[in-house]
């Protein structure tokens, strides 16, 4: 015997009215779509809960993908049995020495009787499989109040479900419920973190990202889109626009005081990824502040910054201490690649001198004698567009290699 | 040809020895350097790793590139030592490991650690009871073969990983040397901390091997400068032999499924055939590895067993290949229970996928007649 299902609870999918089923048709094709590895899986939506079929895939495999995908709330392996109570007894017993293989511990069973032909009533299935487990175990011990293992025992009308563990989801809402947004990925710490919590409100992601060659080499920019591959973990394939951007970086070097470069710099990235986002049909662009982290993230900096658009700027990260930023960078695994050593075009004409307290009046009046629309139309018009998805990671070339 | 020694090293696949010269010859830039081809190379060091923790089950950080077995458990074993002494200083391993863990001990033992040699069963293994009992609260580490390079005995590793899971402060690591590709172990359900593996024993090149280094474990290094695998293990990088051999693995667990059963039949056969053989005796236990058998011809010395069957173009081993030219007894058997006899005059039958039947009957037919005719000789009949 083996698992042969997953039962997928929602997270706040319940919490959304009318708009229910087409979140659940969303989660439903993420899922499809997450667990391509596993061709013989299928993912199906019934009565108001979702199932994994496993078919045969190793359960444990397909777990560990779906801790991943957002909107889901937590997860139950379970085993399907045809409604006989022979095979629900030996199915209960079987799935609490799985959970339990030392066969020590409390248990309780808990069992659902939605299919009212079913013969047993739920106090007498209780009782019976309760007592079916006892006596084939060694030192399992019932306690209905707190007990190591519940035992759900659910009799519906197709078929009998048991389910013994429970794991956590990733929470959120499905991605791809809320709209698009464009994420300004850096190849630091901060901004893949930005993105993914972006990812878990149910966002659609696109990534632009500034280059500067050959100040910023080849590497910085293969780091990026190791970064983007990450997230693709969580958000399917990402659209990664690569914005040319030595021209305006190398016109505001020679313009504009060291002071106000960097303040000038963001403006400028801004404006580009503004219209990069209106191209795109993004809403909303998403970056990785925190506010006065450093010098262009005080609010004066964003306040002057953040001037030259009417997008809104979603910042995840606005209130977050750089350890828990670093957290979270950790555990999805963006962490080891953001650390490596390239410079980024945030790096490279750093001035050593930047203004925290900069204004709206005198960054536009440095911008006079920079032809801004010039600069920044170039840039958009020079992006370079690919499209990062999971399972690129081994490139064409190599692949005969290995 | 019949190549019965692939316990010692085994012949790279052609496909291998295509992908070690194309990476030796097109990706030969430093993965280290910041142009291009420095780049694409390091590209490719990257997908190695993903491509091996893919097989291996395991994430890729966890993937430590080293020159092979021997430096594999060299640095698991001192670099643990070396590393954790300060929480204890008492090591455990088996009497009959391969020499380049059991070396490593000793020189530990001379600065002062404390090791304990665990004697195995007559079937040669260590059980998890035994590894229980030896455990102390300066134990540090635990050190055990999975598939013994002479016997094909397997240690429990699955139990003995379940006991010293309720020891957070003991490592574990295992020389999973003859079993990669082989005798599955899943390090993750084994609670395995480090692992051991070597290229040319699954048909790919010398000189590339693999440590698994657990997330969260930290080795003091055996070689220092340069930052190359996380600063654990500095050299420049062997793109092509660690390209090499992740083929080799992928192919060598794709044939396993297919072709385990039938070296299994073929192991079994040959065993039973030379039990028939008047004057051979059988030193492998009936449970083993699928591919190595342990045989002794009492009174004739092995070295001459392995140069006639070499007149017929028929290779075996004597004991394993890095202590072959000593000339004591095997370790390994006398720690078993068997005479200085049988122990001295040992031979290692060692199988890989595409071992046939056809050969098995020739190797036998050979193998007879001249145990036959060296009995005379020796008896002088």
């Amino acid at each position: 015997m083996n698992y042969n299902h997953i039962l997928i609870r929602y997270a706040e999918l319940a919490l959304k009215g009318k708009n229910r089923k087409e979140f659940e048709k969303k989660l439903q094709d993420n899922l499809k779509r997450a667990l391509k590895k596993f061709p013989e899986t299928k993912v199906i939506r019934s009565f108001g809960r979702m199932f994994i079929e496993l078919n045969g895939a190793d359960e444990e495999a397909v777990s560990s993908r779906l801790k991943d995908i957002f909107g889901i709330h937590s997860f139950s392996p379970a085993l399907k049995l045809e409604l006989d109570q022979e095979r629900i007894d030996e199915g209960a017993l079987w799935a609490i020495k799985d959970a339990l293989p030392e066969e020590r511990g409390t248990f309780k069973v808990s069992v659902k009787r939605a299919n009212k032909t079913f013969p047993k009533r739920s106090q007498e299935l209780n009782y019976h499989i309760g007592s079916h487990i006892l006596r084939n175990t060694k030192e399992l011990t019932v306690d209905v109040h707190n007990p190591d293992v519940e035992v759900k025992v659910e009799i519906r009308d197709e078929a009998c479900y048991i389910m013994c563990k429970t794991r956590k989801g990733a929470g959120g809402l499905p991605v791809g419920t809320a709209g698009k947004v464009m994420l300004m990925l850096s190849g630091g710490i901060d901004s893949p973190v930005a993105g993914y919590l972006a990812l878990k409100r149910g966002v659609e992601l696109e990534a632009i990202h500034f280059h500067s060659p050959p100040f910023t080499n080849e590497r910085a920019r293969q780091k990026v889109e190791d970064l983007a591959r990450v997230l693709t973990r969580f958000g399917g394939r990402i659209k990664l626009h690569i914005v040319p951007f030595t021209a305006a970086q190398q016109e505001i070097h020679k313009k504009v005081p060291d002071n106000y470069e960097m303040t000038i710099m963001r403006r400028f990235m801004l404006r580009i990824a503004e219209a990069a986002a209106e191209k795109n049909g993004a809403l909303a662009l998403v970056n990785g502040e925190s506010l006065g982290q450093v010098a262009s993230q005080t609010l004066h900096s964003m306040h002057t910054i953040n001037e030259v658009t009417n997008l809104p700027i979603l910042r995840p990260l606005v209130t977050m201490d750089k350890l828990e930023v670093i957290e979270i960078a950790r555990n999805i695994g963006t962490y080891e690649l953001s650390i490596l050593p390239y410079e980024d075009c945030c790096t490279i004409f750093l001035p050593p001198q930047t203004k925290t307290r900069p204004s709206i009046r005198k960054a536009a009046a440095y911008e006079q004698a920079i032809d801004v629309d010039k600069y920044v139309s170039e840039a958009v018009e020079g992006i370079e567009t690919v499209i990062i998805k999971h399972d690129t990671n081994i490139e064409k070339e190599f692949e005969d290699l290995f | 040809m019949i190549y019965f020694d692939n316990s010692a090293t085994t012949r790279p696949y052609p496909e291998v020895t295509d992908t070690y010269l194309k990476v030796s010859t097109e990706y030969f830039g430093n993965p280290s350097s910041l142009h291009p081809l420095g780049k694409i190379s390091e590209r490719l060091l990257v997908q190695a790793r993903e491509r091996a923790a893919e097989l291996l089950k395991v994430n890729p950080s966890e993937i430590l590139f080293t020159s092979g077995g021997t430096e594999s458990n060299n640095l698991a074993i001192k670099g643990t030592a070396h590393q954790y002494q300060g929480r204890g200083n008492h090591l455990i391993t088996s009497s009959t490991e391969h020499a380049s863990s059991l070396e490593a001990f000793q020189q530990l033992e001379k600065e002062g650690f404390r090791v304990s040699y665990l004697d195995p069963d007559n079937n040669g293994i260590i059980t998890a009871e035994q590894v229980k009992e030896e455990l102390t609260d300066e134990t540090i580490l635990v050190s055990l073969i999975h598939v013994h390079n002479e016997t094909g005995s397997i240690q429990p590793v699955q139990e003995i990983g379940e006991v010293l899971s309720h020891h957070p402060k003991v490592l574990f690591h295992v020389d999973h040397v003859q079993g990669a590709a082989k005798v599955p172990l899943d390090f993750r359900t084994a609670k395995v901390d480090l692992c051991t593996l070597s290229a040319h024993k699954f048909h790919g090149m010398k000189g590339s091997g693999i440590l698994y280094v657990r997330n969260g474990v930290r080795l003091h290094s055996l070689l220092s400068g340069g930052s190359q695998e996380r600063g654990i293990r500095a050299g420049t990088e062997n793109v092509a032999g660690v390209t090499a051999m992740i083929k080799a693995l992928r192919m060598s667990m794709g044939k396993s499924e297919t072709f385990l059963p039938q070296i299994r039949k073929i192991n079994r056969w040959i065993e039973q055939e030379c039990s028939n053989i008047p004057g051979v005796v059988i030193n492998s236990p009936e449970e083993r590895a699928p591919h190595i058998l342990n045989i002794s011809v009492p009174g004739i010395k092995p070295e001459v067993m392995v140069q006639a069957l070499a007149e017929k173009d028929i290779y075996v081993s004597t004991k394993s290949a890095c202590s072959s030219r000593e000339t004591e007894p095997s370790r390994t058997l006398i720690a078993m229970g068997y005479d200085k006899e049988t122990a001295s005059s040992a031979l290692r039958i060692s199988l890989t996928y595409e071992n046939t039947f056809e050969e098995a009957e020739r190797f036998i037919a050979e193998f007879s007649d001249i145990v036959a005719s060296l009995k005379k000789v020796v008896n002088k009949q």
